[in-house]
């Protein structure tokens, strides 16, 4: 069973539904012992980093996130805002501190170029930099749905960068960890594809 | 790099898909699930619903929609018409929707998007601009689906809800809607020159080349409807011309 975590945060029932049509049991929650018992974990989110902290610290889940995550190596999916927590800091009006699962900081688009809009919105192609299961069956330079304003810079390799402005971490995995800025939930074909090799992902057999 | 997105607009009235021109006139056009999978399987780039239902009542029928629609089609839905409060917001986002789309209480109530920015994320919310030319010539923001005037110049509302924290702006020209005669170009390359936030160009579609004449104009996304409903036109059709023509599109 994957446990979407509901942290108040965005569109938990959209990656619910895509993850149930590739035909996964899906359980929408924000208790301890539902994460706890979860096969699988999706961090999903839209929002700001500060608010997503705060609404895991308060439901208890900072710990038991580490916990499942890093000692248990549940295969973990982060999504957006999902990923973002995963980095040291973040920068977000004001500094925060994430979880701090995968080396990195969360910063803002900023461009000199007036042409570049922020948010970035829209379908953009995506670079698969290392061969990751979660890409398997994906042609490379797809193009995902992006929505955001901030990007995590990780200290190590991205899996997967995307440009705007320059080159971004698009994608990120390491161990049990994988993350997308990207909303596969929201990207038709492609994003189906990724959340069904995220189901049968089994990254401690890798 | 990022392309530019192709977004059919879908209006429902009274439980009803309908279109209309300039604001009335209104025709049933189809269901708009069924539409909505259409567009889906055509790989329209995002979908933009517009309820402009009378009451409250009528309206929960765009729920049951944008549900049917969020279990099928796995890309990205706005949906907008009649909201006024941070808990309609939520309840749209529960039904499936990604973003909101707000227009008369955004005049009414500015700090409704500040407040709904800040607790969904920018991105989450598009602010609606409807435009109309008074008799003078100067260009004038309207609510309430057209019926009233604010006195606003849509230049300086724009640059208003990109602060008050808006993620993107739909700029609709009232006067062009449904005509099928073509976007507000000069309209749309006003917006988008004082805004640094995503603009979507919508009313007035009617023939390949107003997709590509709203992009230079400084569009980053172009909404559609009759163009769509009425003729032999599709996103597909639109995103191979628009390739051809030189603009960075899906393919």
């Amino acid at each position: 069973m994957i446990v979407v975590i509901d942290y108040g945060m965005g569109n938990l029932h959209s990656i619910a539904k895509a993850l149930e049509y590739v035909g996964a049991e899906v359980l929408i929650s924000s208790k301890i012992p539902d994460v706890k018992r979860a096969d699988k974990l999706v961090l999903p989110g839209i929002g700001a980093f500060g608010d997503g902290i705060a609404n895991l610290r308060e439901l208890g889940l900072l710990d038991v996130l580490r916990e499942e995550i890093v000692a248990k190596a549940k295969p973990f999916l982060g999504i957006c805002l999902g990923m973002q927590l995963l980095a040291d800091r973040s920068f977000e009006f004001g500094e925060h501190e994430g979880l701090g699962l995968v080396r990195g900081d969360v910063v803002k688009f900023e461009f000199g170029d007036e042409k570049l809009r922020v948010p970035h919105v829209g379908w953009n192609d995506v670079d698969f930099r290392r061969f990751s299961p979660l890409f398997a069956g994906i042609k490379n330079h797809t193009d995902f749905y992006f929505v955001h304003s901030y990007h995590f810079v990780p200290s190590g390799l991205a899996a997967a960068l995307c440009d705007y402005g320059g080159p971004f971490a698009a994608a990120l995995q390491q161990g049990n960890i994988f993350a997308t800025q990207f909303h596969p939930e929201k990207s038709q074909k492609a994003g189906l594809k990724l959340l069904q090799n995220f189901l049968e992902w089994n990254p401690s057999h890798a | 790099m990022l392309k530019m997105r192709i977004i059919p607009s879908l209006l429902l009235k009274d439980g009803r898909m309908v279109k209309s021109v300039r604001f009335g006139g209104y025709r049933d056009v189809g269901h708009p699930v069924t539409t909505a999978k259409i567009y889906d399987a055509q790989r329209a780039d995002e979908l933009i619903f517009l309820d402009i239902s009378a009451s409250r009542e009528e309206r929960r029928t765009l729920f049951d929609y944008v549900r049917q629609v969020a279990e099928e089609c796995f890309m990205p839905l706005g949906v907008g018409g009649g909201i006024t409060s941070v808990e309609d917001i939520r309840e749209l986002l529960k039904s499936g929707a990604d973003k909101v789309v707000i227009n008369t209480a955004a005049i009414e109530n500015p700090e409704l998007v500040r407040k709904a920015a800040l607790r969904f994320g920018s991105s989450t919310i598009v602010v609606s601009i409807d435009v109309k030319k008074t008799q003078d010539g100067k260009y004038e923001v309207f609510i309430r689906g057209a019926t009233t005037s604010t006195g606003l110049d849509p230049v300086t509302w724009a640059k208003e809800v990109e602060g008050l924290g808006a993620g993107e702006i739909l700029i609709t020209s009232v006067d062009q809607e449904g005509t099928m005669a073509g976007y507000d170009t000069i309209l749309i390359r006003n917006v988008a020159e004082a805004v640094s936030i995503p603009v979507i160009a919508h009313g007035g579609a009617g023939k390949l080349s107003d997709f590509k004449e709203a992009i230079v104009a400084g569009a980053s996304a172009v909404a559609a409807a009759s163009i769509f409903h009425f003729t032999d036109q599709s996103p597909i059709k639109t995103r191979k011309y628009l390739h051809d023509a030189g603009v960075n599109v899906r393919v």
